[in-house]
C-alpha cells in the first residue's frame, strides 16, 4: 500500500471548516487513550472534562468569563497573523494593559467618578499597543524577527508585574501577600450577570469590527495582501512597514484591554498570577478559529472549556489540572496537523503500481 | 538519422493530474547522438513528460525503455545512475559557493572532492564551456552559470541531457558557444533532448523533433526541413500572426510629433541587495503612440528599472520620473497609477498577483486607488470587484477552472492574460511591463503583444522590458539595450539588427 498526498489545484474551502472538526475528533481519541494510560475510566473522565461543565449555570458562566479575554486577544492575533507578522507575545501585552489599566486605581485610590473606568480601559489599551509596538520597531528598523523579540517581551513584562505588586504597589492593609489593593467600586467594571461582567460586551463588539475590518475593508484587504504575499502587496502600493505597526498595535492594544478587563473585571485588584496562559492559549484559539474573527469566537467558548473542564476532572477524579495544557497543546498540533488537507488530497494505491525492483536500472545499464 | 542505436523510447505514456491528462498516450523516441527537440506550448505535457523521464514524477501508465531493455525510474537518482542528466531552466545554484563547490554539492556523497577541480577544468575545456573552479557563483553572469549546471550534468558521464528552455536567458552570442557544445557532444553519441520555444534555433540545431498538443502527439516533423510557420501551427493548432502584424504595424507610427508621456531623467539608483544592480544614469523617452522596447540579459538592470518606473522603489529626486509631464519620481505605486500609468511586473505569482487569492481580490490589487466604484468610503465592494474580474475574463479570453478561482489555479499563460488585460482594461496613458510574455506559449503571447499594440496604437507610451529579443524586434517602434545598469540611447526598430543589439546586450556598448 501506497499513500500519497497530492496537491489541489486550490485549497478546500470545505477542508478549512472540517479541519477543525478533525481536530477535535482527534483529541477525544488521543484524551481516552491517555486517560486509559493513567489509569482512569475514560468514559467517565470525558465526560467530567468536557460535557459536565456545561451542565450547570455556574459552570456555562464561568466559560463566557474565560472566553472574554481569550476571544479579545485572539481576535486580535487573528488578524496579525493573517497579516504574517508572528505576535507570540500577547501575554506581555495582556499583562502590562493590565499594568498600566492598574496606575489610576492603585496609586489614587481615592480618585472616583464615572470617567474614571474608561480612563483604566483607555491606559490599558494604549500599554498593550505600546508594548507591542516594541517588536514592531525592531522588526520595521533592524528586521529582528518578531516572534523572538514578543516573546522575551513577555517575560520582562511578567517580571515588571512581580516586581510592582511585591513592591511599590504592594496593598498596605493586604498582610504582605504579592497583591495590590482591592480597586474603589467606580474602578470595578460593572457585572452583566454572576460573574460576567461588560468585558464580555467589549470582546463581542472587537470580534464585529474585526469581522468586518478583515473581510470588508480596503485596510483589511491590505493586511491579507502584505501577509499573503509582501511584494505584491508593495506593487499595490501599500506599505509593509505601516501594516506591520498597524496590526501589531491592533493586537497588542486589544490584549491590553482583556488584560484591564480582566483585573478591573472579575480580579478586582493584580496580583502576579491575573493569567492561566490567556495570552498563549489565545494563539490556539486564532489557528482553531481558523484566524476568522466569528470562528475565533467559538474557539474561545471551546478553549475556555478545556480550562473549565480541567478544574472539573481535578475536582471528581483527581487528575491533575496540568491536564488541560495537554488537552490545549493536542487540540494545536492535531488542527496543525490537519491543517495540511486544505492543500492536499490524500490518495492511497492498493499496491505500488508497475514496481520494478530499484535494482533494475542498475542491472539495464549493462546492455549496450 | 533513423540508423543510429535507440537510446530510449517511451511508449504510451499517461499522467492524469485530477481530471486533467496531462500526458495521453505519449511515445517518444530518443537516439543516440540525436538532437531531440521537444515544441509544444505551455501546458502542452512537456514538463510532466520530462519530469517522467528524470524520475520526479511516475506515470499512470506506459512503459520506458532504456537501451532496449524497460526500466522503472523511480527518483532522480535512478534516472541519474541510468545515465540520463537534467539542465534546469531555473538553476539550483548557491550564490555563495565556489564553483567547484557547488559541482561538489550534486555529486555523490561518496565521489570525493580530491582531483574534482581538475576534473571540472578538463570536462569545461574538451566541451568549449571555459569555467574557474574557484570563482564565486554571485559574481558571475547567467551565461555562466549555465555552462556550470552543464558541466555538473556532463561530469557524470550522461548518454542524454535533457534540457529545460537552455537559451531563455542567454545572448545571442552566449546561445551560439551553447549549440557548438551541444553538437559536438552529439557528435560524441550522447543524446540531447531539448526543449525550446524558439522555433528558429530548433530549426538550426535539432535533428528529430516531437510536438505535443494538449497532452498528446500530434506530428514529428523534421526540423531541418519545416518552416517555423509549420512548426508553429503546429503546436497551436492555428496559423500564427508573427511578422506580418510586425510590418503592418510600423508602418503606422512615426513621427515625433506625439508628446513624451513617459520621462526619466538621470536616474541613478543605488542596488537593493546584495545581489542587486545599481541603475547608473539611465534617461529615457517615450511618446505617446509607440512601444519602447528595453532589451538586455537577465540581471543587468531591469528589476531595477521596472521598480523605479512603478514606483516599488522610489527615486531620491522627484523630477527624475515623469508621467504626463508631471514629476512623480518620489511617488509610490498607487499614486503613479492615479496619473494614468498602469504596470506589468515580470513575476506573475507573488508580485503581479496574490496565488491564494481569488481574481476578484486580484483585480482590486491594483485598481483600488483607481477605480473608484470599487472602493467606497473604505469597503471593499465585492460584488463589483467579482465583475470586474469576469469582465477582464471575458474580454482577455482567460480560461479559468471556475468562476471566480484562485490566481494560483490559473495556469502560466491564462493568468498572464489576466495580469495583463487587467491593465489594458483601464486604458492606462502610460504602461510599463517586464517581459510581457515569459514563459507563455505562443498563442496567448501573440495575444498580449496584440493588445500592448492596441494600447500604444490609442497614443498610450508603451515601455516593454524583455529578454526575448524576437519580442522586442516584433513589437518595438524603438528599442534600447540595458547592459550592467546603463541604458544605452534608444534607436529606432527599423535601423538596428539583431547583431548589433546582441553585441549591446553582451556589454558592448559599456
Amino acid at each position: 500500500m501506497q499513500v500519497e498526498l497530492r496537491q489541489r489545484s486550490e485549497a478546500s474551502r470545505l477542508m478549512v471548516w472540517l479541519s477543525p472538526l478533525l481536530a477535535l475528533l482527534l483529541t477525544f481519541i488521543f484524551g481516552t487513550l491517555l486517560f486509559a494510560a493513567l489509569g482512569y475510566d475514560p468514559l467517565r473522565a470525558l465526560y467530567a472534562y468536557f460535557i459536565k461543565p456545561l451542565t450547570e449555570a455556574w459552570s456555562l458562566e464561568e466559560i463566557v468569563v474565560k472566553a472574554t479575554p481569550l476571544a479579545l486577544i485572539g481576535v486580535g492575533l487573528a488578524l496579525v497573523f493573517r497579516a504574517n507578522v508572528w505576535n507570540i507575545g500577547a501575554e506581555g501585552q495582556y499583562t502590562v494593559g493590565a499594568i498600566c489599566g492598574s496606575v489610576l486605581p492603585v496609586m489614587l485610590p481615592d480618585l472616583q467618578g464615572p470617567l474614571i473606568l474608561p480612563a483604566m480601559l483607555a491606559c490599558g489599551v494604549l500599554g498593550g499597543m505600546a508594548w507591542a509596538a516594541i517588536p514592531a520597531f525592531f522588526r520595521i528598523r533592524f528586521g529582528a524577527s518578531e516572534i523572538l523579540t514578543s516573546l522575551m517581551l513577555v517575560y520582562v513584562a511578567q517580571l515588571l508585574l512581580d516586581w510592582l505588586v511585591r513592591g511599590p504597589w504592594r496593598d498596605p492593609d493586604g498582610y504582605n501577600f504579592p497583591e495590590s489593593r482591592l480597586f474603589a467600586a467606580d474602578a470595578v467594571i460593572p457585572a452583566l450577570a454572576g460573574r460576567m461582567h461588560f468585558g464580555t460586551i467589549f470582546a463581542l463588539i472587537a470580534v464585529a469590527a474585526l469581522a468586518i475590518l478583515l473581510g470588508r475593508t480596503l485596510k483589511g484587504f491590505e493586511f491579507r495582501v502584505i501577509g499573503a504575499a509582501p511584494r505584491a502587496g508593495t506593487f499595490a502600493g501599500f506599505s509593509e512597514r505601516r501594516s506591520i505597526l498597524a496590526v501589531l498595535a491592533v493586537s497588542g492594544g486589544l490584549a491590553g484591554l482583556a488584560g484591564i478587563a480582566e483585573v478591573a473585571g472579575t480580579i478586582g485588584q493584580l496580583h502576579p498570577s491575573i493569567s492561566p496562559g490567556y495570552g498563549f492559549t489565545a494563539i490556539i484559539a486564532a489557528f482553531l478559529g481558523r484566524l476568522n474573527p466569528l470562528g475565533v469566537l467559538c474557539a474561545s467558548l471551546l478553549l475556555a472549556l478545556t480550562y473549565i473542564g480541567g478544574e472539573s476532572a481535578q475536582v471528581s477524579l483527581g487528575v491533575s489540572d496540568k491536564i488541560t495544557r495537554v488537552f490545549q497543546g493536542a487540540i494545536l498540533i492535531f488542527v496543525l496537523a490537519c491543517d495540511v488537507f486544505i492543500r492536499y488530497r490524500l490518495h492511497i494505491h492498493p499496491r505500488r503500481q508497475p514496481a520494478c525492483p530499484i535494482h533494475e536500472p542498475a542491472q539495464a545499464k549493462e546492455v549496450p | 538519422m533513423p540508423g543510429r542505436n535507440v537510446l530510449l523510447e517511451a511508449r504510451g505514456i499517461v499522467k492524469r493530474f485530477g481530471g486533467l491528462a496531462a500526458n495521453d498516450h505519449i511515445d517518444l523516441t530518443v537516439r543516440a547522438g540525436e538532437i531531440h527537440a521537444l515544441l509544444g506550448e505551455n501546458g502542452a505535457g512537456k514538463s510532466t513528460l520530462v519530469k517522467i523521464l528524470y524520475g520526479s514524477l511516475q506515470p499512470d501508465a506506459g512503459t520506458v525503455a532504456w537501451a532496449g531493455k524497460q526500466v522503472a525510474i523511480g527518483n532522480p537518482s535512478e534516472a541519474r545512475a541510468l545515465g540520463i542528466g537534467m539542465v534546469f531552466q531555473h538553476f539550483s545554484l548557491f550564490e555563495g559557493l565556489t564553483v567547484a563547490e557547488n559541482i561538489a554539492l550534486a555529486l555523490p556523497p561518496n565521489a570525493g572532492r580530491r582531483g574534482l577541480a581538475a576534473d571540472v577544468r578538463s570536462v569545461s575545456e574538451a566541451y568549449g564551456l571555459p569555467l574557474d573552479p574557484a570563482a564565486r557563483v554571485s559574481g558571475l553572469p547567467v551565461g555562466v552559470r549555465q555552462r556550470i549546471e552543464i558541466v555538473r550534468c556532463l561530469l557524470q558521464r550522461p548518454r542524454l541531457i535533457v534540457m529545460d528552455e537552455p537559451t531563455s536567458v542567454l545572448t545571442p552570442q552566449e546561445a551560439e558557444r551553447l549549440f557548438e557544445t551541444l553538437r559536438r557532444l552529439a557528435g560524441e553519441g550522447c543524446a540531447v533532448l531539448y526543449i525550446s520555444h524558439r522555433l528558429e534555433e530548433i530549426r538550426q540545431l535539432c535533428h528529430a523533433a516531437t510536438v505535443l498538443r494538449h497532452g498528446r502527439v500530434v506530428g514529428q516533423p523534421d526540423p531541418k526541413t519545416a518552416t517555423a510557420a509549420q512548426l508553429a501551427r503546429m503546436m497551436v493548432g492555428v496559423d500564427v500572426e508573427g511578422e506580418g502584424g510586425r510590418r503592418a504595424r510600423r508602418s503606422r507610427r512615426g513621427g515625433t510629433a506625439a508628446p513624451v508621456r513617459l520621462a526619466v531623467r538621470g536616474l541613478s539608483q543605488s542596488r537593493g541587495t546584495a545581489f542587486g544592480v545599481a541603475l547608473d544614469d539611465v534617461s529615457l523617452e517615450v511618446r505617446g503612440g509607440e512601444i519602447l522596447g528595453v532589451a538586455g540579459v537577465a540581471g543587468n538592470g531591469q528589476d531595477e528599472l521596472f521598480a523605479a518606473l512603478s514606483g516599488e522603489v522610489p527615486a531620491l529626486d522627484h523630477a527624475a520620473v515623469e508621467i504626463d509631464g508631471r514629476a512623480c519620481g518620489r511617488m509610490g505605486p498607487a499614486a503613479r497609477r492615479r496619473l494614468g500609468a498602469a504596470f506589468i511586473p515580470e513575476e506573475r505569482l507573488g508580485h503581479a498577483a496574490v496565488p491564494e487569492m481569488r481574481l476578484s481580490d486580484n483585480a482590486v490589487l491594483t485598481r483600488h486607488g483607481t477605480d473608484p466604484e470599487l472602493v467606497t468610503g473604505g469597503l471593499l465592494r465585492l460584488s463589483r470587484a467579482r465583475s470586474l474580474a469576469r469582465r477582464i475574463v471575458q474580454r482577455f479570453d482567460v480560461r479559468a477552472p471556475s468562476g471566480d478561482p484562485e490566481a494560483r489555479a490559473l495556469s502560466g499563460g491564462n493568468l498572464q492574460k489576466f495580469v495583463v488585460g487587467r491593465e489594458l482594461d483601464r486604458k492606462p496613458g502610460v504602461l510599463a511591463v517586464s517581459q510581457p510574455s515569459w514563459g507563455v506559449d505562443i498563442g496567448a503571447a501573440t495575444e498580449i503583444r496584440r493588445g500592448l499594440a492596441a494600447l500604444a496604437d490609442g497614443g498610450a507610451a508603451v515601455l516593454a522590458i524583455s529578454q526575448d529579443l524576437d519580442e522586442i524586434l516584433e513589437i518595438s517602434d524603438r528599442i534600447a539595450v540595458i547592459s550592467r545598469g546603463r541604458l544605452s540611447p534608444a534607436v529606432p526598430a527599423s535601423e538596428t539588427t539583431r547583431e548589433a543589439i546582441g553585441l549591446l546586450m553582451g556589454g558592448a556598448g559599456d
